[in-house]
């Protein structure tokens, strides 16, 4: 079936399978950021935002994505360098493989919360897996992040 | 001592190209057209193929080759990472025609695409003779069903393995004469623990890819932790020389022990030298929980002896361990289970350990992080807890009155000496962040709920000691930057950072003047790889001393370059000086000169083995919220305080520590495995088996209490592993604190915190 | 895998319906479970073209079309301002943001999962269920048809309620409920509980027996939280046993009616 996505601002029209899954599209068109870690819809490292929210591109048909916009990390590269580097300035981002996902959710928290606190970062990056660092230091590099910014730093 | 590299806070060196999702695993950097290898599994635990039919299959469109048990070698191989020879058995083919769990491998399907690959796995028609199971890893010992009852099964070292009694290792050991002391004990705790087989979990499943170079040889490209391992063992299941295989690694999406195993690489490895084209298997996140290797499960009978004023005088702590269908890492996990939890008591005055490793049909066990220990240490510390409840002394300082003491020797542990310890600062400081004295042992908040405080402390060991090989080569080259090539593993570690921060320490020069090469079999210098707690500590070492000859080297260039004799000139990071004047060689113009009309090389490779396998030490404490009517337990507060020696990188060292508390609490709380009657895992997928998110683990709250460890790299001793081993018996505390009940096995979940450490569940 | 031959976005509920009449098509809502199966599906009909994805609010009801997302639900200020809180509780541990942005509440009910939160939450509001073929009828009456292939349309949730409270038990924070109990009151003093994840299909019960018509204290919800808990099956599965199920229907119960009485 024929579709158009437009993909990190650039629009990628292709005849796809109908159960071609939104991940294996992209990751076909070069975003090698999204990755898989479960089967189950249930890790949030393939996410991206779609049509402005983050959703599991590993559970959405490459299909019903026609007509929409996708953004993922590689898109997002100067959004991703700046806040990223707190992330590493924690040695928070260990072993990598969950960090895409995490970095894309956490700019739809930041998009959707400017100011989130704790508890509400906590719940909203809930469905990002990450076997590696315990959380903390993911916690501690987007507060200083968030500080960062409402000090105005340009 | 004045460090300006080493103990820094500084970023890993690919940390950037992690978080900004650049192509660095497996499965990014391959060409998109290679054979896709999947394997078909048994859905029984324990059957014989009688006849396999994979014509129709064959000639499904897109499909490239199936194999069979008939066409691979009958020749034993083991999947453990270990050092040859290794102590796990000799007790795998590729593909036996004797299937020994659920998941064990049938066919290799080769094929186009992965519709392709599984539309032909679903046509190959598979008749089996089903056998009885043997599911219950307490009555496997002399059973009358043999998991591996062949003839060709062999076992290469003397660790008390008989597959004629289901028997993987079998030990005793000890000091003193432990029946005798315990007999004079005022008290004795006399109880049985029980741990499942937890999965690591890493969010990268097992992924192999495989092609043919220009020069015939197999290379492969695995997310592995020990890429020279693999290549002799993936030389002995294929039948093929050494010297025809390069084994490379890219980053890692984590390991925790279960790359320490072969378990993906042996498929598309056998697909690429049959068919001569590049494949690539990555295993779903199902056969990642269903067929690779989880921690061993254990089951383990302590008995501590003390007086009535608190002294603990002896242990006597017996080990059963599943190995399950295979025997890798059998028999060593088991040996940590001892060894690494009754040196902590520095005054008992008897022990014994004993232990036997099984067989069984299910899922086989490999290396997870903390590494039998984890499950050693979560007993003996309930033991513990549960002795100083009985003698009504607080268990914090029935610790500090028993533990382990820096210049103590330690007769568990291989009769080695505590040359660096800091157990007690430990204690004494996480005592005072959890506010113990205050907390412990509960307070009722009169709405159901109860606050509760617990404790344990660890040690672990850093590399196996006179076996571990770490090796570093250092080289300088023009402008005078250097390149560190290890054969060591960072899965996500940092070991790469810590590593180039030890060079860069030695050398006198930017951490970013360092450039590291990863682990690859054709110009790595050989190291065992990265398991044991090794890298800091024994390649650490390794990288010390190879920077110790490449400054003489320098200094050789640098004084002809000054006509000087080389004890008239000094190594600084900016080149060479001579004392008489201080005239300074650049290192620019010695790299320079090294390129032209030059005879003495700057390249050096050291290699490292220690003697020794110095313990770091922590101690742990929890605070719970536990709601007694649901049993819901939340986590308030953890307080974690490590000695590892100098800590040569304190934010790795203190996310190494939070992650590892993490594990340790989903193991503890989450993490379950159940099987049912006929050998199936329920806990399937990440749907199934609970990790915690960032709503579960708490506050984790880390700190150091330096030792110094004379033996190790600046003083550094190991990191990875021990953070694992303190939250089991913490939270079993606390939960006993609030609830009055003790639990010896894990997890514990709502329902058994309610009900009682019955299982209420019916499976079918 | 999950294969797919065909793939049609609907232009009409007609469309759809006559298409998912044939047993290899399958309507598709957010499709998480269905992309979890191994099924062979001959033509996936979505239902994203119909506008059936807006929350509608008047004086009398709230009117969602079924492929409303669950976050859409949850970040609702009108449905966060009717529930007080409580359909939100119901919704925000199930997974993550990310799941909740593609599950739909349609596949949530229409699946009828025993698992579901949604379902739960929903009985307990007393909601009411709009068919294509079958027309609207009572969610609770819906909830005990076997599954069939007519089309869940929209879900009407009549303000009925004047309070609302949702409490589940889950072994980790984002897993599927152990148990899960949803409570409402309405302004004549009418009590539904609803309980789900027994692990079957969750059930309403009523205070036939009036319990609480003399009002909620410490006693009277002790007493319906029993009986509540006595005319439930629970039954056990990997996550929890039926007698631990059992107890916690008293628990849960009895806190919720306590806290919709003020207490707490």
């Amino acid at each position: 079936m024929k579709i158009a996505v437009t993909v990190n601002g650039k629009r990628i029209e292709e005849d796809v399978a109908c159960d071609l899954l939104l991940v294996d599209f992209l990751r076909a068109h070069g975003c090698y950021s999204v990755k898989q870690g479960c089967e189950t819809s249930g890790c949030g490292l393939c996410t991206v935002i779609l049509n402005g929210d983050p959703v599991l591109s590993c559970s959405i048909l490459a299909v019903r994505a026609d007509g929409c916009k996708v953004e993922t990390l590689e898109g997002l590269k100067e959004e991703a360098a700046q806040f990223g580097a707190f992330i590493a300035d924690q040695g928070a981002e260990q072993c990598g493989f969950c960090n895409p996902g995490l970095m894309m959710n956490a700019i739809a928290l930041f998009r959707e919360y400017p100011d989130p606190d704790e508890e509400t970062i906590r719940e909203y990056l809930a469905g990002n897996l990450c076997r590696c660092s315990g959380y903390e230091g993911q916690l501690r590099g987007i507060q200083a992040f968030l500080q960062w910014k409402k000090e105005g730093q340009p | 001592m004045n460090l300006k590299a080493v103990s820094k806070p500084i970023r890993k060196k690919d940390a950037m190209a992690l978080i900004t999702g650049q192509p660095v695993f497996m499965d990014d950097m391959i060409p998109g057209n290679c054979l896709i290898v999947k394997v078909l599994r048994s859905p029984h635990a324990n059957a014989i193929i009688e006849d396999i039919d994979i014509d129709k299959a064959l000639k499904a469109p897109g499909i490239e080759a199936i194999y069979t048990w008939k066409d691979v070698p009958d020749k034993r191989f083991t999947m453990a990472g270990q050092t040859y020879p290794e102590p796990s058995p000799y007790d795998r083919l590729i593909l036996d025609r004797h299937v020994r769990y659920v998941g064990d491998p049938v066919a290799i399907v080769a094929g186009d695409t992965e519709k392709a690959v599984e539309r032909a796995l679903k046509m190959i028609q598979v008749r089996y003779t089903v056998l009885e199971p043997l599911l219950d890893f307490r009555t496997a010992k002399d059973h009358t069903i043999l998991v591996h009852p062949e003839e060709n099964w062999q076992s290469l070292c003397p660790v008390g393995a008989d597959n004629k009694r289901n028997l993987c290792a079998s030990q005793v050991s000890g000091h003193g004469d432990v029946e005798q002391v315990l007999s004079q004990c005022d008290v004795v705790v006399d109880q049985t623990y029980h741990t499942k087989a937890c999965q690591q979990a890493m969010m990268e499943t097992f992924r192999t890819y495989c092609s043919i170079d220009q020069y015939g040889r197999l290379n492969i490209l695995s997310s592995t932790q020990i890429v020279f391992h693999v290549r002799r063992i993936i030389s002995n299941a294929l039948g093929i020389p050494k010297s025809r295989i390069r084994v490379a690694k890219p980053r890692i999406g984590g390991g925790f022990g279960a790359k320490q195993t072969v378990v993906a690489e042996i498929f598309p490895a056998f697909v690429t030298w049959k068919t001569g084209k590049p494949s690539k298997m990555i295993f779903t996140r199902e056969e990642s929980q269903t067929a690779s290797s989880p921690r061993h499960e254990m089951e383990i009978h302590v008995r501590v002896g003390a007086m009535k004023d608190g002294r603990i005088r002896a242990v006597d702590l017996y080990t059963l361990s599943n190995t399950g269908a295979y025997g890798e890492h059998g028999p060593t996990t088991v040996g940590l289970s001892g060894h690494k939890s009754i040196p902590l008591y520095g005054l008992v005055e008897a022990h014994r350990f004993a232990y036997d490793v099984v067989y069984s049909n299910v899922m086989s066990a490999g290396a997870y992080r903390g590494y039998g220990a984890t499950q050693g240490i979560f007993a003996l510390e309930s033991a513990v807890n549960e002795l100083a409840a009985k003698l009504s002394i607080d268990p914090v300082k029935l610790r500090m009155m028993n533990m382990v003491r820096e210049g103590q020797a330690m007769p568990a542990y291989y009769g080695e000496t505590a040359t660096s310890c800091a157990l007690n600062r430990c204690m004494d400081r996480a005592r005072k962040m959890i506010g113990w004295d205050e907390k412990y042992p509960c307070r009722d908040l009169g709405n159901g709920k109860v606050r509760s405080v617990g404790v344990a402390m660890a040690m672990q060991g850093s590399g196996i000691s006179g076996v571990d090989v770490g090796s570093a080569t250092i080289k300088m080259n023009e402008e005078g930057y250097y390149t560190l090539s290890i054969g060591a593993a960072d899965m996500g570690t940092g070991c790469d950072t810590i590593l180039a921060q030890m060079a860069a320490e030695c050398m006198e020069c930017s951490v970013d003047n360092i450039a590291v090469l990863g682990a690859d079999t054709d110009s790595s210098p050989y190291d065992s790889g990265s398991y044991a707690s090794s890298t800091t500590y024994v390649t650490g070492k390794a990288v010390e001393k190879a920077c110790r000859k490449l400054k003489d080297q320098i200094v050789a260039i640098g004084a002809e370059l000054l006509n000087a004799a080389p004890e008239e000139v000094q190594f600084e990071g900016g080149g060479v000086r001579r004392l008489s004047d201080g005239k300074l060689a650049s290192l620019q113009e010695i790299g320079t000169k090294s390129m032209c009309g030059n005879n003495q090389p700057l390249t050096v490779t050291e290699s490292n083995s220690s003697p020794a396998s110095p313990p770091p030490f922590m101690a742990g404490m929890v605070e719970i919220e536990l709601d007694k009517e649901t049993g819901h337990v939340e986590i308030v507060d953890y307080a974690a305080v490590v000695d590892c020696g100098t800590v040569v990188n304190p934010n790795l060292a203190r996310v190494q520590t939070e992650g590892g508390l993490a594990q340790g609490i989903g193991m503890a709380l989450y993490e379950n495995v159940q099987y049912n009657e006929r050998g199936r895992l329920y806990e399937n997928s990440l749907m199934q088996y609970k990790i915690p998110t960032r709503l579960d683990v708490g506050k984790l709250r880390v700190e150091f209490e330096s030792s110094y460890e004379p033996t190790g790299p600046f003083g550094a001793k190991s990191i990875g592993e021990i953070v694992i081993n303190t939250p089991a018996p913490a939270l079993a505390h606390a939960i006993y604190n609030a609830t009055g009940k003790w639990f010896r096995e894990l997890p514990i979940t709502p329902e058994k915190i309610v009900m009682g450490d019955k299982d209420g569940k019916i499976l079918s | 895998m999950l294969t797919i031959e065909n793939y049609v976005k609907a232009g009409s509920l007609e469309e759809a319906y006559e298409r998912n009449q044939k047993k290899a098509n399958r309507i598709i809502g957010g499709m998480l479970w269905l992309k979890m199966s191994r099924m062979r599906v001959q033509t996936a009909i979505d239902l994203s073209g119909l506008g059936l994805t807006s929350i509608e609010e008047d004086d009398r009801e709230f009117s969602m079309g079924a492929m409303v997302t669950l976050r859409q639900l949850e970040t609702h200020a009108g449905l966060l301002d009717y529930t007080e809180g409580s359909m939100k509780e119901s919704l925000r541990r199930i997974v993550g943001v990310q799941f909740r942005n593609l599950a739909t509440l349609g596949g949530s009910i229409f699946g009828r999962f025993g698992f579901s939160d949604v379902l739960t939450e929903f009985l307990a509001l007393g909601a009411e269920v709009e068919l294509y073929k079958a027309g609207r009828m009572t969610l609770e009456e819906f909830s005990k048809m076997p599954a069939d292939r007519d089309i869940l349309v929209r879900v009407i949730l009549p303000k009925k309620a004047e309070k609302s409270v949702y409490m589940s038990l889950r072994n980790t924070s984002t897993d599927f409920p152990v148990l899960t109990c949803g409570v409402s009151k309405t302004s004549d003093g009418t009590v539904r509980a609803a309980i789900g994840a027994r692990p079957g299909r969750a059930v309403v019960v009523g205070d036939t027996e009036g319990i609480l018509k003399n009002g909620i204290t410490e006693e009277t919800a002790k007493a319906f939280g029993e009986y509540v808990s006595g005319q439930i099956v629970t039954g056990s599965n990997m996550r929890a046993g039926a007698e631990y199920r059992k107890r916690l229907v008293e628990v849960l119960t009895r806190r919720c009616i306590l806290k919709i009485g003020g207490e707490q």
